[in-house]
């Protein structure tokens, strides 16, 4: 019954987006306001479709209804009720299925945005949207079917991954992950609807920006929220390896990061029209490019990826896309060029300038660097992987150079800058560098990229204060209140330096863990003791847990410091009854600026043994606090303004970015 | 770089698209070899071997980064003191001694799928420096005995809780 449903609702999104999509051209090209009207009103009920879809699927999962083959893939009387809906997007079938989910309500929402601006503009986004929408609905109803029949039905499945139920991490990081992924359709689509329509004015940028910076927010929160996952469940103390499934994730956060900062000046002074749109097309294919790479298998074998369809489905998409894309691009390259020149180098103008060259040649390593290997294989049927020297030989200046012009940048006025203006800028800050670089040479730093990285934070910092500070400055003779109402007037401004307070913090903090830090592995039995950095180490015992889903083997390991009792800290290896390979649960005491990090190598709770791998890394939780701060930035970009005077009235200030 | 330059548009626009569609082109070239060459990505490879792969290679093997891909061999596996041990790793066909220092992940055993990272050395031993259990996408090992394509499971160690490297 709820197979035979399942399916039914598929094809009906199926059939929803594909006729939202024709008419959302014809209206688009015909411009009758009933055309517009069914256009919305196909957009809606996509969504509304694809929201019973999953609702009927989620309810499957909680009713272990096994006749579903999803169900029988994924679900488990073992496991208990949160797991059973977080299987939704364990698997496969169930991500895509999540995908068409989340995809509907972005557009329902842009749609819903986008209600009072020109009609044919939002109805060929719209069709842009929804033939996204049907390209997934597609993999739903041919090579990614969830709801197929089991007859007869098993009487239980093996559950979701483990990997999956081990950390509350990995709840949050897919959904953010596909908000951040999926939601790059909506600015796709609005660019591909300013090009179509030829109108590429202000009324197209700015819903463009606030459509590029929701899913840019939770891409960015996703990104660092897999590492976080990585650092706390996988057990070799890193967050960060290159692996091609991080890097898929990492690419489009690139271009729309470069898009990001383009958009400031394309908003600001009507240039980089052409660059911004390409960009914005760029991590659209990424996001498909990425959903290939790691849903295809193409990376267990280049050979073996046609062995799903959808392998095959995802390449002809990014082919389709990239066509349209140049098709449009083509079309419309008279009209993109700017009507100014933007190539004032000691300028703001300048350095966003640079800023995006930097962006766009750390997305060429990376994706060189990703996709080098399955080309070697393809050709010459050698398998191997690009290794982290690369990787890091290329990312670690370019991240350094990002970083001097996030400090530079802000300060430099906007337009030509004499040699005066230029030095009352730039060289208050070279105070706070000065003492970055000291203090962390204080503080024991010897790698000469990781000091410098410190110094330009801290030359960042200064000017990134500096700039929140100013107009709360300006308005505090008259009073703090005042001091405060300004800045929230200038809520996207402010949010902008927010989003880098938080880049410098994630950037030096990133540079610290990585370079400084200790480890240690020892094979230990009750008694023994061994230590790193400032800590000692003593094996206590090895205890077994039964749960219902898994039986854990805890180590307890006695921790001093300096002769100071720590108490005791609890790395773990959890055996899932559905799986055979263990996995390990790490123990992370995070400090301010310090965590010590326990993870089971192996254990036996028989024999009293213990096999400990023990790190000591510096401000790994700064990461993630800067990443928080980089989020809070985000949203204050997306909340609503408050409207004091009337909207026309009100100057649009969209300094920095 | 796509980006039109303002006297472009006096040009007509077909000629300009091309111009527009020759530099970015070109451009994105350019990119791609200043990547590569800097990145010396040649020199960062790794290598996803067998055992008899190893010895085809021969002096090739040595020095390079590779990720050895087998079963550990019976009755070859030697604890020295508490964190380094040695043991052979097979395909069928040839054998590959392995000096590995660290603690063993969880599942190591002989008669195991493993991969080991590290390098072969003048002396004919391979070095490894990361040893992990090979499984498969659903993070499952294989049965003893159990015949399994290593190269592919070579792929997907990456998300190992048992990984001892770094």
């Amino acid at each position: 019954m709820v197979p035979v449903l399942g399916r039914a609702l598929i094809l009906l999104t199926l059939f929803l987006a594909t006729a939202g999509a024709m008419v959302g051209f014809a209206a688009g090209a015909r411009r009758t306001a009933a055309g517009f009207a069914w256009t919305r009103r196909f957009a809606y009920a996509f969504a509304a479709a694809m929201v019973l879809t999953n609702a009927l699927m989620v309810y499957a999962l909680l009713a272990r209804d096994f006749s579903v083959a999803y169900v029988a893939q994924v679900g488990s009387h073992a496991v208990p009720n949160w797991v059973a809906v977080v299987s939704l997007w364990s698997s496969l079938e169930g991500s895509i299925l999540f995908w068409g989910l989340v995809l509907g309500l972005y557009i329902a929402a842009a749609t819903w945005t986008t209600r009072d601006a020109p009609g044919d503009q939002m109805s060929y986004a719209a069709a842009v949207w929804l033939a996204t929408g049907a390209c997934f609905a597609f993999l739903l109803a041919g090579p990614a079917q969830p709801f197929g029949t089991m007859d007869p039905p098993p009487l239980d499945g093996p559950g979701p991954n483990p990997l999956l139920q081990n950390h509350l991490l990995m709840i949050a990081h897919p959904p953010f992950l596909y908000l951040g992924f999926v939601g790059m359709t909506i600015p796709f689509g609005l660019a591909s609807a300013a090009l179509l329509t030829g109108r590429l004015g202000h009324d197209f940028v700015r819903p463009l920006r606030t459509w590029l910076m929701v899913p840019w927010t939770f891409l960015t929160v996703a990104i660092v929220l897999g590492g976080w996952w990585a650092y706390e469940v996988l057990g070799w103390g890193g967050y960060w390896a290159w692996d091609p499934v991080e890097n898929a994730s990492f690419l489009p956060w690139l271009t729309a990061t470069a898009a990001v900062h383009s958009g400031v000046l394309m908003e600001r002074k009507g240039t980089l029209k052409g660059w911004t749109v390409t960009l914005i097309q760029a991590t659209f294919l990424l996001t498909i490019l990425g959903t290939f790479m790691t849903r295809s298998g193409v990376f267990n074998s280049v050979h073996s990826f046609t062995q799903s369809a959808i392998g095959p489905a995802l390449l002809g998409f990014l082919g389709l896309g990239l066509v349209w894309s140049v098709t449009l691009l083509a079309l419309r390259i008279d009209r993109l060029s700017s009507p100014v020149a933007v190539g004032v180098a000691r300028s703001r103008e300048g350095l966003f300038l640079v800023n995006n060259l930097l962006f766009v040649l750390f997305t060429f390593t990376v994706l060189i660097g990703t996709v080098f290997p399955l080309i070697v294989e393809a050709t010459q049927n050698v398998q191997m992987s690009v290794g982290r020297p690369y990787f890091d030989r290329m990312a670690v200046p370019i991240g350094v150079t990002l970083l001097l012009l996030l400090g530079i940048g802000p300060a430099l006025p906007w337009g030509r800058a004499s040699a005066a203006d230029m030095k009352r800028a730039l060289l208050p800050p070279l105070g706070a560098t000065a003492l970055a670089g000291a203090l962390g040479y204080a503080l024991g730093v010897r790698n000469g990229w990781t000091l410098v990285t410190i110094a330009f934070g801290g030359y960042a910092l200064h000017v990134t204060l500096h700039q929140l500070w100013l107009p709360a400055a300006r308005r505090m003779s008259a009073g703090f209140g005042e001091a405060f109402a300004e800045l929230a007037r200038l809520r996207r401004r402010t949010a902008a330096y927010v989003v880098h307070l938080g880049a410098i913090v994630v950037i030096v903090s990133i540079a610290v863990s990585s370079t400084e830090g200790e480890s240690v592995e020892a094979q230990l039995v009750p008694g023994e003791t061994t230590t790193v950095g400032a800590y000692t180490l003593t094996f206590q015992s090895a205890e077994e847990i039964e749960q219902p889903h898994r039986i854990s083997v805890v180590a307890h390991v006695a921790v001093t410091k300096d002769g100071r009792d720590l108490g005791l800290i609890k790395p773990r290896m959890n055996h899932y009854r559905s799986q055979r390979q263990p996995i390990g649960t790490p123990a992370v005491r995070t400090q301010a600026f310090e965590d010590l990090y326990l993870s089971v190598m192996n254990i036996d709770a028989a024999n009293q043994r213990l096999g400990l791998l023990a790190i000591v890394k510096p401000m790994v939780g700064w990461i993630w606090i800067g990443t928080g701060i980089m989020a809070l930035g985000g949203l204050l970009v997306l909340w609503p303004a408050r409207r004091v005077v009337p909207p026309l009235a009100t100057p649009v200030v969209t300094e920095g970015a | 770089m796509s980006e039109p330059t303002s006297d472009a548009r006096n040009t007509p626009p077909v000629a300009h698209r091309k111009k527009a569609f020759v530099f970015a082109s070109l451009g994105a070239a350019a990119i791609a070899v200043a990547v590569l060459a800097a990145g010396g990505i040649g020199e960062n490879l790794v290598y996803y071997w067998g055992p008899s792969e190893v010895h085809a290679a021969g002096d090739q093997a040595v020095g390079a980064t590779i990720r050895l891909g087998g079963m550990v061999a019976a009755d070859s596996v030697q604890y020295l003191g508490t964190s380094a041990l040695e043991f052979d790793v097979i395909d069928g066909e040839q054998i590959v001694h392995v000096k590995a220092t660290g603690v063993p992940p969880q599942m190591f055993r002989e008669g195991i799928g493993v991969v080991v990272e590290g390098t072969m050395t003048a002396a004919g031993y391979f070095e490894g420096n990361r040893l992990m259990v090979s499984h498969d996408n659903e993070y499952r090992t294989p049965e003893y005995g159990e015949s399994v394509d290593m190269k592919e499971r070579m792929k997907t160690t990456k998300g190992l809780a048992d990984d001892t490297g770094r």
